[in-house]
């Protein structure tokens, strides 16, 4: 028993390595793991609100186009709000509510950190549970989407972003409906590829790529980008499209998490169905 | 010894806002990520004992994995540089051996002495990051070319960095 406690003693520096090492490889394969909640991370209070007070001052510098992207979108609300519609009825409608059901709530948030720069990038917004985050829900701009929310503590969320090397977010061509996934290759920030769209398809460049319905994450038809090139590789059945997408990732600021009220049921369906 | 545990809480602090704030956002042609953080395990007294070098490096690796939220990545990376030190100055050490409580400067050891020490460091941390951040072998070599773009830019931060906190002495 003695010798063994002189043999550790003896080999201490090498025993604590292997110990540490262990460790962290223990957190990063539980951090990979997409199904469990990592707790290492820029959520976490601490590092949360460290990143806030940052922001807080950084955020000056981007106020101005922030605000531009604001104004577009107000802009683009008033058009539909019952104010600028002339009645043309002179009978009275009830609004049935029974007609229509909210799908999906929007709240907005700020994001206090982001990279951009590595092969998998994460965002940090400041709302967390308290504000009813939950993990999945989709984080969108006004000019794009952004990605999906991961971890959620009390005040803080953490968002794959779509530049993240394992995102994959299902889009379609506005103006055929082709379909494919948004895949990112590590290297660009500004350009993500479009894949799995058929080779008889036709392309333009500068067409508009939204997101597609079968998601359960994200609402139908919201701007990911648009396509900035693509090839046809001579005997491949696929295209390769390359897409700008719509939100600048260096720069977001401000952004919408976006909850979907009949995702339970949706994804309930399909693994009922799925399990047969 | 206050002033050593200062000096080393300040560089701690001091590297990983640096770290964080700035050279987290340097986006440069996507293949080169600066670390200057590993400057602090660098520059650690050559009689640290081997698990006080450990757990610091540890506990530097895990702070900034803390706000880059790659839980693991860098304290797996810095452990294992650190782990590498002790081995790595045995065989560089001069002819007859180091001065007790002799600073790691380029002013006391030379610029090719500390290339040499400062290159293979930063070069075995930077292996280790860039591998567990991929994950895979199947891009071996574009990752290979990050790692080493990455370490010759790390390379000249510490070297610049290493001036600034040991300014030369005019006669």
């Amino acid at each position: 028993m003695k010798n063994i406690f002189v043999f550790i003693w003896r080999n201490h520096f090498v025993f604590l390595f292997l110990i540490l090492q262990s460790l962290s490889v223990y957190l990063l394969i539980q951090n990979n793991n997409y199904q469990r909640a990592g707790f290492i991370n820029s959520a976490s209070a601490t590092a949360g609100n460290f990143l806030n007070v940052y922001n807080n001052i950084t955020e000056y510098f981007s106020l101005k186009k922030a605000n531009d992207i604001l104004a577009a979108e107000n802009a683009e609300l008033k058009k539909h709000h019952p104010s600028s519609f002339f009645r043309y009825d002179v009978q009275v409608f009830n609004v049935n509510d029974t007609v229509y059901r909210q799908q999906y709530t929007y709240r907005a948030a700020r994001v206090v950190n982001k990279t951009v720069n590595k092969r998998n990038n994460y965002l940090t917004l400041n709302r967390g549970s308290l504000h009813g985050i939950e993990r999945n829900m989709a984080v969108i701009t006004p000019v794009g989407v952004v990605g999906i929310v991961k971890d959620v503590s009390a005040n803080f969320c953490t968002v794959i972003s779509m530049l993240h090397v394992n995102s994959k977010i299902s889009a379609q061509i506005k103006n055929n409906n082709y379909f494919g996934s948004m895949v990112w290759n590590g290297n660009n920030a500004s350009l993500v590829n479009l894949v799995d769209i058929p080779s008889h398809v036709k392309l333009h460049k500068g067409d508009t790529v939204i997101t597609t319905s079968f998601s359960a994450i994200f609402p139908e038809g919201v701007v990911v980008g648009t396509i900035e090139d693509f090839e046809l590789e001579p005997g491949n059945n696929f295209y390769t499209i390359k897409v700008k997408p719509g939100t600048d990732f260096r720069s977001v600021s401000n952004v919408y998490v976006v909850g979907n009220l009949l995702k339970n049921e949706q994804v309930q369906l399909e693994e009922d169905s799925t399990n047969d | 010894m206050i002033e050593l545990l200062v000096k080393n809480t300040l560089r701690f602090v001091i590297l990983i806002i640096f770290q964080v704030l700035v050279l987290n956002n340097v986006e440069l042609g996507g293949f080169i990520n600066p670390y200057l953080y590993v400057f602090f395990i660098l520059m650690l007294p050559l009689e640290t004992p081997g698990w006080l070098l450990l757990l610091l490096s540890f506990l530097m690796g895990i702070s900034i994995d803390l706000f880059e939220n790659t839980a693991g990545m860098h304290a797996s990376a810095c452990v294992f540089m650190a782990f590498c030190r002790p081995y790595l100055l045995r065989l560089i050490s001069p002819r007859e051996g180091f001065d007790r409580g002799s600073k790691i400067t380029i002013q006391k050891f030379g610029i090719n002495w500390f290339l040499t020490y400062a290159g293979i460091m930063i070069f075995l941390h930077h292996f280790a990051l860039f591998y567990l951040e991929v994950f895979r072998f199947s891009s071996f070599f574009s990752t290979l070319l990050r790692v080493i773009l990455s370490s010759v830019f790390t390379l000249l931060l510490v070297v610049i960095t290493q001036y600034l906190f040991n300014p030369v002495k005019k006669n």
